[in-house]
């Protein structure tokens, strides 16, 4: 396939000007099936355009991959409060994610259910949309209510309604303490209780997990504090200790369940729900763990089983992120909400540049 | 200001408009006489004032939507309104206009602590969300100085922030779904319990598009247990400019606090006055507040202070009770309320990168002086949202002209810097005309866009937002 990689702005706007089908955009390629379409890298796009620590905030090409941008913001011990999963281990694929890859398809780790997802981090953006125009949103700025927000509605939008180049983030400072709590439990249902008596304690949690055999818990902050809420969890929640390891970015990124042989299915649910659905996947034969609470549902189902079938009384949506089971990879929206995001991309790429791929 | 001519296609069939909601929606629902319209004839922001075409109170989803697709039918612009304490004249009726208030739906519909969320009507106000789950030991993060009285309905417009967003965002990032009645009648359910929009997150340009692309009439929200405990510092010093800078330094070393204010020397005597909160009588006040156990508080409180004593402070103390922490919030809470007892005042909302503060203060005090027109300054100096306060003299002929140039200028300066516009109170007809300093034609076009997909015909607010000469084509 023949893959362009503009340099800069303009040239991107005129690429996109100029073709005459629909394209692939691609980042690091690490979230994307393999493209059957002409290729347009963001990897000319890339390099820190402003950092001030002193005020929190990045802006950054969204070419640039997250390895580099996690390196500029340790060497000041700050972080992306959303944690970014990576998914080449459940993807299989090789290459550096990019900043705007993460945006594009919302990525957003353990630390959701308490800090926020992509989305909630982002303050501004720059895209090109389908018909080559450049569209400045948002800023830099924390709070920012001019206009409407065409930034936050990028995130997730899986590149169809432009290619992000630019985008500013608000950071944190790295904590002085991360602490994990674990406690043995193979059942979704009491995992799921003793997440919500945690996630309802004013302990402020950053981390609510289970992996199948353990409730997961973290805490961040300054060492004493720290260690002060670990013990008080450890009293809420009797039989919670502290484990030495970090189990957050296997749990992120479902590494226990990427080398089986089974498709993989993220799910995005009421917490409570999740606890729901986990039992009945599990008794029908899937591996499953759970983030956010609950909030979040992974599964690895026998190959071509349909997950959606479990949780239609249930709400929430899944996505098939591997594999090649019934109904398409993302979950269709109701048919008025479906209507309303069809008529924006009509309005972004009038032409279906970016049309989605699968 | 400029308000679109009412069009008089709508304003000759005035009566058969009034007698079609009539009859479709129960008796009480429909406000048409000239007495009951004129409650609804302005905003907070009263400089403006037009009574509408009529007022709708729908009590359900269903009669909200009955209402909007008969205006819909029948062409007739629609302003949608919560409690109207919009400070940018967002929900300012036009005089060919129906307004539709939600003000009647304020059930609480599902508390869930396990799943920690509520579900309400959306002309609940802020506040009496909180109270709905606090007995609970949960409460709703964004809270709004006009939290008493204003509705989620408008916290959504407008994405609503307050003193306490710097920890827990403003509403777009407590808000997980909404049902919402399209202009054509069509109800819509947008996300729900769950964290993760399905395909596009369509709740982003919701939550503060200003009641331009629907009418909200539920929504879903994230609540939070209440933390242990809270402390407020007050912290004064001998300049703004030094107040400036420690709250950059305060940020940069990795200490977040819940909330931190400012005040000047205007805005403290006033406050003073108005709610006496034992503040000091200094050139710049700080209030800062942090969150947690005893201990978790006094660790943070000395970070904070040994920052602050860099900046050799006049004035440094911690609220000894659970009294003087409600006092000194009494305080900063009444501030608007407080000028408006001694002054005309007009308040801005611009953000500014936090590490520009004492450039801005700097250039602030010099605008003041060239305009020769005071100025207190009182803001959210945490994530820089700035509302200087204008103070000018109604009675005397342009001084608000004059004050609303010197806005403008200090709205410029805002965006010069790297801010915006408005920070939390949105741009409404306000700020309308200013929109072309901050996006070129292109970035409008595109937000232009978004609405043409929600409402096709342009019958929703249409008067706000954007200038009206860049919405001429598509306004009707
Ligand atoms: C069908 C499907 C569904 C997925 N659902 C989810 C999900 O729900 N949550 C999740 O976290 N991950 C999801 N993923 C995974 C996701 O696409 C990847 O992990 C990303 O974040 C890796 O960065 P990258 O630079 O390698 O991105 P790439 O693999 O290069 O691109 C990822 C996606 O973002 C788009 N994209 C990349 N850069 C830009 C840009 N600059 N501007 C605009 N668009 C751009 C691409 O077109 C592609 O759609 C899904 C993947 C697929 C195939
Ligand atoms: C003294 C005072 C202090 C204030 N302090 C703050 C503050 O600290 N932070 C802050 O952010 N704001 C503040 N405000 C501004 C104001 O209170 C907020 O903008 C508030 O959210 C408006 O809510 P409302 O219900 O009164 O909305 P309204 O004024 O009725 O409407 C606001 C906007 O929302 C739209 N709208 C209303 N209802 C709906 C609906 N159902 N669906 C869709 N759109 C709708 C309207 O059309 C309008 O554009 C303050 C105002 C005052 C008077």
């Amino acid at each position: 396939m023949t893959v362009m990689t503009p340099q800069d702005e303009a040239e991107l706007a005129g690429m996109i000007r100029a073709a005459d089908g629909p394209l692939a955009i691609r980042g690091g390629g690490t979230r994307s099936p393999a493209a059957t379409r002409p290729v347009l890298s963001t990897a000319g796009l890339s390099g820190i355009v402003l950092y001030q620590p002193g005020a929190l905030t990045l802006v950054v090409k969204a070419g640039t991959s997250l390895s580099e941008v996690e390196a500029v913001l340790a060497e000041r011990n700050q972080r992306l409060a959303f944690e970014p999963m990576d998914h080449r281990p459940v993807l299989g694929t090789t290459g550096e994610p990019t900043i705007g890859g993460a945006v594009a398809v919302n990525a957003s780790g353990p630390r959701r259910v308490q800090a926020g997802a992509a989305r909630d981090f982002l303050l501004g953006a720059v895209f090109i949309d389908g018909a080559g125009t450049r569209v400045r949103n948002g800023g830099r700025v924390m709070k920012n209510v001019t206009g409407y927000d065409l930034a936050r509605l990028q995130a997730g939008a899986r590149g169809t309604l432009g290619v992000l180049t630019e985008l500013s983030f608000k950071v944190l400072p790295v904590p002085e303490r991360i602490a994990t709590l674990a406690l043995p439990c193979d059942d979704p249902g009491r995992a799921v209780a003793a997440l919500a008596r945690a996630l309802g304690s004013p302990y402020e949690v950053t981390g609510a997990g289970w992996d199948g055999a353990r409730v997961l818990l973290r805490i961040e902050g300054f060492a004493a504090s720290v260690s002060y809420r670990g013990g008080e969890l450890a009293r809420l929640i009797p039989g919670l200790v502290h484990v030495d390891e970090d189990p957050w970015p296997a749990l992120r990124d479902g590494r226990s369940l990427a080398g089986m042989a089974r498709d993989i299915w993220r799910v995005s649910l009421r917490a409570s729900h999740g606890a729901i659905l986990a039992a009945r996947l599990l008794e029908a034969g899937a591996a499953v763990t759970l983030d956010w609470g609950g909030g979040l549902l992974w599964a690895a189902m026998a190959p071509g089983a349909d997950l959606r079938a479990q949780m239609a009384d249930l709400g929430g949506h899944a996505t098939r992120l591997r594999g090649t089971g019934p109904g398409p990879a993302l979950h269709p929206d109701p048919a008025a909400v479906a209507a309303l995001a069809s008529g924006l991309r009509r309005q972004f790429d009038p032409e279906g540049r970016f049309a989605p791929e699968a | 200001m400029e308000l679109p001519r009412p069009s008089p296609l709508v304003m000759e069939r005035r009566a058969e408009i009034v007698a079609r909601l009539k009859a479709a929606l129960p008796a009480d629902t429909v406000i048409d006489d000239p007495r009951g319209l004129l409650a609804y004839e302005c905003d907070a922001l009263t400089a403006y004032r037009c009574p509408p075409l009529a007022v709708v109170l729908p009590r359900s989803t269903a009669e909200v939507a009955t209402a909007l697709r008969l205006c819909h039918e029948m062409d007739v612009p629609v302003v949608p309104r919560g409690a109207g304490t919009s400070l940018a004249g967002g929900s300012l009726p036009t005089a060919d206009a129906v307004v539709i208030g939600v003000a009647r739906l304020t059930r609480v519909l599902e508390t869930d602590y396990a799943d920690r969320l509520i579900r309400v009507e959306t002309g609940r106000t802020n506040l009496s969300v909180t109270g709905a789950v606090e007995a609970d030991g949960f409460f709703y993060a964004p809270d709004p100085s006009s939290q008493l009285a204003c509705a989620i309905a408008g916290n959504i417009g407008m994405n609503s922030g307050g003193a306490h967003c710097l920890k827990y965002g403003v509403t777009t990032n407590n808000l997980l779904g909404v049902t919402m009645v399209l202009m054509d009648g069509t109800v819509t359910e947008i996300g729900g319990g769950y964290m993760d929009a399905g395909d596009l997150d369509l709740l982003s340009v919701i939550c503060g598009s200003e009641g331009q692309l629907g009418i909200v009439t539920e929504a879903t929200l994230r609540i939070l247990p209440k933390p242990e405990g809270a402390r407020p510092v007050l912290m004064g010093f001998g300049s703004s400019r030094v107040a400036g800078a420690c709250v950059s330094d305060i940020i940069e070393a990795g200490v977040l606090p819940v909330a931190i204010e400012f005040m000047d020397r205007p805005c403290i005597r006033a406050c003073e006055a108005f709610a006496h909160a034992g503040y000091p009588d200094v050139e710049a006040l700080l209030i800062i507040e942090v969150e947690g156990a005893p201990a978790e508080i006094d660790h943070q409180l000395g970070l904070i202070r040994a920052i602050a004593e860099r900046h050799d402070p006049e004035v440094i103390r911690e609220s000894g009770s659970a009294e003087e922490s409600a006092a000194i919030w009494l305080g900063r809470k009444s501030a608007f309320g407080a000028m408006g007892q001694i002054n005309d005042y007009m308040c801005l909302d611009g953000t500014i990168p936090v590490t520009e503060l004492p450039l801005v203060l700097e250039r602030i005090g010099a605008l003041s002086a060239q305009y020769g027109l005071g100025v207190a300054n009182v803001f959210h100096a945490g994530d820089g949202n700035m509302h200087p306060l204008i103070l000018f003299d109604a009675n005397k002929p342009g001084d608000l002209e004059l004050c609303e140039q010197m806005g403008a200028d200090i709205l410029r300066l805002c965006v010069e810097v790297g801010g915006c516009l408005t920070g939390e109170h949105g741009v409404g007809v306000e700020k309308r005309d200013l929109m072309t300093v901050q996006f070129a034609a292109d970035d409008l076009e595109a937000q232009l866009k978004v609405k043409d997909v929600f409402d096709p015909k342009w019958l929703l607010n249409a008067a706000k937002v954007f200038p009206l000469a860049v919405t001429e084509g598509r306004r009707p």
